[in-house]
């Protein structure tokens, strides 16, 4: 299963096992890691589930859609790197992605 | 209050009810938790039921809020299959469905609303259906499919957006509606009627203005849906969508203070100090626009669960939000923010026939409320404005040409 890292805005990390297919907002809602509220339940309609992807990873992870960019637009603490996790659908090729919260999701 | 020892009993494990559980540990709460639900499995989301699930999208899995785990890692006493039948305040207790009394220091009530049923004659008939719970969704999704004929009885966000799935699916649609439009109570004349072409040009019929007397069946199966002007409308399967009442029975009988839920302050406290209530149950301030109502939705749910949690552990009360609601229909998002109350004119931001464009309700130059469909930008910008009570120039606002960011700026 690939493995995914979310690491707080404090800096605590978790490292956890998410199933091909699930969301990176999924996995951590499953693995009960805070500061996701994902209120929409993955729905691109909420903005909490605010993340920054890490360098390494921006070109493997892809663009956001319009949709999900311009809610974006509109979070708060936005970076170029910015992606809402419940967009994100983890595959085998993002064993080991790194994902870091925002500021205002502490 | 703020008792770190004290049994709080949630009666509800729904949206509401396992949330606040999830956010009482969060905050640190030590004492005992029992969360007492009806239904047989944890606490689940509801949307997707008419949405990603219905189509067949999501897996049961995902639906779920917390993995069943959850509740005995974080010991949380879950009782699933199990409901409250009585509450006494005097000697907080509350009655359970299995004969078996719990005490309680702290009582949350989130029994949160079922499905109104038609009071007409046929309705017991089997493929009448309903979609609340997650075993309502399973046996309307077993009956939908190539060539069978769906009528959907209201045409409200959950009738349409199971009116759109059934599409997906490649059934018949029949959308049957007593107002003379869609969303009637819910959303502006435009949206209206900008989703009925939707629908129409998706296959979906409908027939507005028209009142239903009956189901007619064969063999205790659902054939027809009949209507006061006598037609009878064949179909396989039908889905009564017209709206859900609270259920607040056992609160009402307890003597807590009621209206259209059970009442509740900013911190989600009813008229008794040591017992809250959440969720659709609800019926809550809403300061931005000085009044009370009964909201049903997730944020609403969720906002409250944080009231309740934080009061409980002592925690400052969240600040108050703004209400707002998602819906998807098709390749349609529709965002809403807000509550239409006191407007005095709307504004149509963008292209309608293009299916991206957003509904303002305009109170002087503040904005009350936004329906954006595929605009989330007018979505979250007008949040934003709501939520501020800030002014905002009606002229730059109809303008699609200037962007949401300089219109809010
Ligand atoms: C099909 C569908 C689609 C929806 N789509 C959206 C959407 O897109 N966006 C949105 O914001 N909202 C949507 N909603 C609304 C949203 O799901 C509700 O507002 C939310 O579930 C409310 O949470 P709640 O906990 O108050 O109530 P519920 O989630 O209904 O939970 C209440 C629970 O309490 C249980 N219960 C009731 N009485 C008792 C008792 N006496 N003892 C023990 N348990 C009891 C019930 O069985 C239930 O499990 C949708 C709802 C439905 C049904
Ligand atoms: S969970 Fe709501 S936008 Fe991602």
């Amino acid at each position: 299963m690939p493995r995914i890292t979310y690491i707080q805005h404090d800096g605590a990390e978790q490292v956890v096992d998410v199933k091909s297919g699930l969301s990176v907002m999924e996995g951590a809602v499953k693995s009960n890691i805070p500061n996701i509220d994902a209120d929409c339940g993955g729905a691109c309609a909420c903005a909490t589930c605010h993340v920054y992807v890490d360098a390494d990873w921006i070109a493997k992870v892809g663009p956001a859609s319009p949709m999900e960019a311009s809610m974006l637009d509109f979070a708060d603490n936005v970076a170029d790197n910015s992606r809402l996790s419940c967009q994100i659908k983890v595959r085998d090729e993002l064993d080991g992605l790194i994902v870091r919260l925002p500021e205002s999701q502490t | 209050m703020s008792d770190t020892e004290a049994h709080v009993v949630i009666l509800g494990a729904g949206h509401a009810g396992g949330t606040a559980a999830a956010l009482l540990r969060a905050y640190g709460h030590a004492g005992p938790i029992t969360l007492i639900g009806e239904e047989p499995i944890p606490p689940y989301q509801r949307p997707p039921l008419s949405k990603a699930w219905l189509k067949g999208e999501a897996d049961a899995d995902s639906l779920a809020l917390k993995p069943l785990e959850f509740y005995a890692e974080s010991d949380i006493d879950f009782r699933p299959s199990v409901s409250a039948v009585e509450l006494s305040r005097g000697s907080k207790t509350v009655k359970l469905s299995d004969g078996s009394a719990l005490n309680y220091d702290v009582l949350i009530i989130a029994t949160g609303a079922r499905a109104i049923a038609l009071p007409v004659a046929g309705a017991e008939l089997d493929g009448v259906l309903f979609l609340r719970t997650a075993a309502d969704a399973e046996g309307l999704k077993a009956a939908l499919g190539p060539g069978k004929r769906m009528a959907v009885v209201g045409g409200g966000y959950i009738g349409l957006e199971a009116a759109a799935s059934g599409r997906a699916l490649s059934a018949d649609v029949v959308v049957i509606e007593r107002e003379a439009r869609l969303l009637a109570r819910v959303a502006d004349p435009v949206l209206s009627d900008f989703f009925r072409a939707y629908h129409e040009s998706r296959g979906v019929e409908f027939m507005l203005g028209a009142s239903v007397t009956g189901f007619t069946g064969e063999a205790g199966k659902v054939t027809g849906v009949t209507l006061t002007d006598g037609r009878t409308i064949a179909c396989d399967v039908a889905l009564v969508g017209v709206g859900a009442a609270p259920n607040d029975e056992i609160a009402r009988d307890s003597g807590l203070e009621c209206a259209r839920g059970v009442v509740v302050n900013l911190e989600a406290r009813t008229s008794d100090a040591s017992i809250y209530a959440i969720g659709d149950v609800a019926h809550r301030p809403l300061p931005l626009y000085d009044r009370m109502f009964r909201l049903e939705s997730v944020p609403n749910a969720l906002e409250q669960a944080k009231q309740a949690a934080s009061s409980i552990t002592g925690r400052p009360a969240p600040t108050a939000e703004t209400p707002w609601f998602w819906s998807d229909q098709y390749d349609l998002k529709l965002q809403i923010a807000g509550m239409a109350f006191d407007a005095d004119r709307i504004l149509v931001r963008g292209d309608v026939a293009g299916a991206k464009f957003a509904v303002f309700h305009l109170k002087g130059d503040q904005v009350q409320a936004v329906e954006a469909v595929n605009a989330p930008a007018e979505f979250m910008a007008g949040r934003q404005l709501i939520q501020n009570r800030k002014a905002v120039s009606p002229a730059k606002l109809a303008d699609s040409t200037i962007s949401m960011k300089e219109v809010a700026a």
